[in-house]
């Protein structure tokens, strides 16, 4: 940190319609910080670097870098300007390699033909400054969620930035992966660079970043010292209250069982085993999770359970009845109800408004439709009343969701399903992007589940979340389950060596 | 809504005024925005024609005036637009749920077709049960051409744009042997078939203009269909399995169904246009009954964003062109090339706005 001021946002006002998304936000950011910026789901955050990004233009206010004003909704300034972004959702073509998506729209079709050597070793010199393990010809297509990530930021990094805002980097990461970011986000301040960081993790922001900015209400209400906070303020401050992260669990003797899954062995998206001989079992009144490094099989089981992938052999029943060989219509028409990993590829239809999401799984029956057709005053009656209980921040109804911020995207999912009649909730990722706020809401609602006698499986790479929620914790590695522990943040170690693939027993 | 935002800052209208302002713009830019893609391919036009010799002044006097002359011509432009607004409404279906269905044309030989088999073969049935057997069997015909597109992208993955197309061929080229071979008119010098018994044409609506009863049966099929797409729980599901397959699986909506669903029933509208072609308008079957209706049929329904109400507008805008260019070619003596060219720009012109508006295709934040 020089003290030197890089950036200031000045006065930014900005309206959707009735929304007021910036209501005078002014933010000042210093050469060569890391400046976290915090706030409730919907508070402006990513409006408000869309707007420094030149992508959105402000109503009113002004942009001032290195003293310079810039001019308004111009992308193109943004980037001479060396101003850089990664966005919430990442912005890359899955079928192109790394070095393709960096020329992408860059010069023309004939140079950038003939230069292609030269980009494949710009990136490769990059990455290895950074040790950020990129490699120029692999397609995106086959690279993890932090794979993806890192080939982001290198991009940005490729296309020379100063300025680098990061949207939530670590929602999708794994701890281990979120190191590494942290990591190099120092270097990269090390290097003369200055860093936005968007988070909802407190942990992360205290321990990365220089100075913190707090949003609340389309306002940014406070800019402090992070050595002069610490998380229980920083909470308060963006919610207005304190916040409980250790939510009371009732100690309730398990019931029935609702869930059996014995044997399971299964094939990937890619034709290869993912599942191998998986057995467990969830009762009524019961939160089992399973925690594991990303891609050891958790999406693959989630998606077996509920008839999107087919089982090779084994057995999964539903209070008594087989679902191995059931479409996942019929599934559907269990009681079962599935909060999915990736929202904007299943938990929601981007283009279509809040109503016509809430009704994904129930549009053919009643209440919302009667002799085949939609009853539109009932689904719009039922998604206020959705959005009202789960805190849904949007202009109305009427709103295509894709206009959501992601924490309120996933909050309407969570309602949406929690709505439902289930007695099996399967749930992938359950807070990813929620604020912490939020969390505390969502994560109350899933023990009133508990408390209601419903059996619950919770797959998670969030620890702390297992901890908080889980009766008891399944560790899952390379497509096995290799270990069962209680929620005993002392145990901690033990966990991680498991997810690790490594026995307790002989590292000890 | 980027595209609404202004750079204004806000304290200088009151919120109610610009409000107010909004709402009045609104329709008005929908409407703006066609209107625009015409005049600007009409200026296009005229500048070619000037180029070449003509008086633009005049050729596009002759055609204004021609084409609204009287109710003669006003009926041959609803005549034209009946099997642009089934085939357009029908592609609305087809392409909100992402099928990409080339094959209007082809449904509709299979569709005519279907009805002249069944139009020439009975005697003594009563012309209120003759009528709707025609319309019902070129439907089905069309609907069944259409299905095997639908299975072969089921069962083999065949991309149904390859499929469709390569039905088009086979549909024309069984259209050229029915009427050389099994449905020939052994009277007539050209190969065509025998003529429709009398009880199965179309009554006709607005005498003694040929104007019949199809472009009813269209309007209200353009209503219906934008009632089944926005308002009822099976054109939800289809519209979803448009937008996302992945959630449509999520959700248990079977893909494959409504891959059919929405072929067939795009199939289906190009056949109805196809026996109403026949049984209301050339009475019978010859080689080149389409003057390309299909293939125009998938520009009216982009330019209607897929939307079956705003299928009818844009199928009578594109009915006009079509009487236009018929006007050009006939009274103002312009070749048939620069008509094609002038059509050509029109289309692309009015397209091309239509793409602006689709959101998916804009940049989005
Ligand atoms: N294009 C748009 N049209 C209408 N409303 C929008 C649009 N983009 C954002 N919004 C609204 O602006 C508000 C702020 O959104 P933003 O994405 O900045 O929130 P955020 O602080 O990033 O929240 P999160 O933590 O959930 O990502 C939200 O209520 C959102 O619904
Ligand atoms: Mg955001």
């Amino acid at each position: 940190m020089s003290g030197r001021q890089l950036l200031l946002m000045d006065g930014i006002h900005k309206r959707f319609g009735p929304l007021i998304v910036s209501a005078g936000v002014t933010l000042d950011i210093e050469e060569n910080e890391i400046h976290a910026l915090l706030g409730e789901n919907g508070a402006g955050k990513t409006v408000l670097m869309s707007i420094l990004c030149g992508v959105l233009s402000p109503d009113e206010g002004q942009i001032i870098f290195k003293g310079q004003a810039l001019k308004p909704g111009s992308p193109r300034q943004a980037i001479k300007h060396r101003i850089g972004m990664v966005h919430q959702h990442f912005m890359l073509v899955p079928n192109l390699t790394v070095a393709e998506n960096y020329v992408l729209g860059q010069g023309s079709p004939f140079s950038v033909i003939r230069d292609m050597k030269t980009v494949h070793a710009r990136i490769v010199e990059l990455s290895d400054r950074y040790g950020l393990g990129v490699k120029p010809d692999a397609l995106i297509s086959d690279l993890s969620v932090g794979e993806q990530q890192r080939v982001e930021i290198l991009k940005v990094l490729y296309h020379g930035v100063e300025l680098l805002i990061l949207d939530e980097p670590t929602a999708v990461l794994t701890p281990q992966e979120t190191d590494r970011l942290l990591h190099l986000l120092r270097r990269l301040v090390e290097d003369g660079k200055t860093v936005i960081f968007i988070s909802h993790k407190l942990d992360e922001v205290i321990r990365v970043s220089d100075r913190v900015s707090v949003m609340r209400d389309a306002k940014v209400v406070r800019t402090v010292k992070t050595s002069e906070t610490n998380a229980r303020e920083l909470a308060r401050m963006m919610v207005g209250r304190d916040v409980l992260m250790d939510l009371p669990r009732a100690p309730i003797e398990p019931g029935r069982v609702v869930l059996s899954v014995e044997h399971l062995n299964c094939d990937g998206e890619s034709g290869l085993p993912a599942l191998h001989g998986v057995s467990f079992q969830v009762r009524a009144n019961e939160i089992v999770g399973i925690a594991g490094v990303s891609g050891n099989g958790q999406s693959e089981l989630a998606l077996a359970l509920t008839g999107l992938l087919p089982i090779a052999s084994g057995s999964v029943t539903l209070e008594g009845a087989e679902l191995v060989g059931r479409s996942s219509h019929d599934i559907n028409q269990m009681p079962i109800a599935h909060i999915p990993e990736d929202r904007h590829r299943m938990g929601i239809v981007l283009p279509l408004p809040l109503t016509e999401n809430v009704i994904l799984q129930r549009f053919d029956k009643p209440p919302f439709s009667s002799r085949g057709m939609l009853d539109m005053s009932e689904i719009t009656r039922q998604t206020r009343d959705l959005m009202r209980r789960f805190q849904v921040k949007a202009s109305g109804p009427g709103d295509r969701i894709q206009n959501l911020s992601g924490g309120n995207q996933q909050k309407l999912v969570v309602g949406r399903e929690l709505d439902r009649r289930f007695d099996f909730l399967l749930i992938n990722q359950l807070t990813r992007g929620i604020d912490i706020g939020a969390t505390e809401l969502v994560m109350h609602k899933i023990l009133e589940q508990r408390s209601a006698g419903k059996a619950i499986l919770l797959i998670s790479t969030e620890l702390e979340e297992l901890f908080t929620l889980c009766d008891r914790i399944l560790v899952m590695y390379e497509g096995r389950l290799v270990g069962e522990m209680p929620p005993d943040r002392g145990r901690l170690e033990e966990i991680g060596l498991l997810m690790a693939g490594k026995s307790p027993m002989s590292a000890a | 809504m980027a595209n609404s935002e202004s750079g204004q800052p806000l304290a200088v209208a009151p919120q109610a005024y610009g409000a107010l302002w909004r709402g009045l713009l609104r329709p008005l830019r929908t409407v703006a925005q066609p209107a625009a893609a015409v005049a600007l391919a009409l200026a296009c036009g005229a500048a070619l024609l000037a180029f070449n010799g003509y008086d633009a002044r005049a050729v596009i006097d002759v055609m204004v005036l021609g084409v609204f002359q009287d109710t003669r011509s006003i009926a041959e432009i609803l005549l034209k637009a009946t099997p642009l607004i089934l085939i357009g409404v029908g592609l609305c279906v087809a392409f909100r749920c992402s099928i990409w269905n080339i094959g209007a044309e082809g449904q509709f030989y299979a569709g005519a077709a279907a009805a002249t088999a069944i139009g020439v073969s009975f005697n003594g049935l009563g012309a209120w049960l003759y009528v709707p057997l025609v319309m019902l069997a070129g439907a089905l015909a069309g609907a069944a051409w259409a299905a095997i597109a639908g299975l072969l992208k089921i069962y083999f993955r065949a991309s149904e744009i390859v499929t469709t197309i390569m039905l088009n061929y086979i549909a024309l080229i069984m259209t050229s042997y029915l009427v050389t071979g099994p449905l020939r008119d052994a009277a007539a010098a050209y190969p065509q078939s025998a003529r429709l018994v009398q009880e199965a044409w179309m009554p006709r609506i607005l005498p003694p203009t040929r104007l019949h009863i199809g472009i009813l049966v269209a309007l209200v099929l353009a209503v219906v269909m934008y009632v089944f797409l926005f308002r009822s729980a099976r054109g939800y599901a289809l519209r979803v399995v448009g937008i996302s397959p992945d959630a449509a699986r999520y959700a248990g909506i079977s893909v494959p169904r409504n891959i059919m669903i929405s072929i067939c029933l795009s199939g289906s509208m190009a056949g109805l246009a196809g026996a109403f072609e026949i049984a209301g308008v050339t009475r019978r079957l010859f080689q080149s009954i389409s003057p390309g209706y299909g293939f125009e049929g998938i520009a009216v329904a982009l330019l209607a964003n897929n939307n079956p109400i705003g299928a009818i507008f844009s199928g009578l805008l594109f009915a006009v062109l079509r009487s236009g260019s018929e006007l050009m070619q006939i009274t103002a003596q312009i070749p048939q090339v620069l008509v094609l060219v002038i059509q050509g720009i029109v289309i692309l012109s009015v397209v091309g706005f239509a793409v602006l508006r689709i959101p998916s295709l804009r940049p989005s934040e």
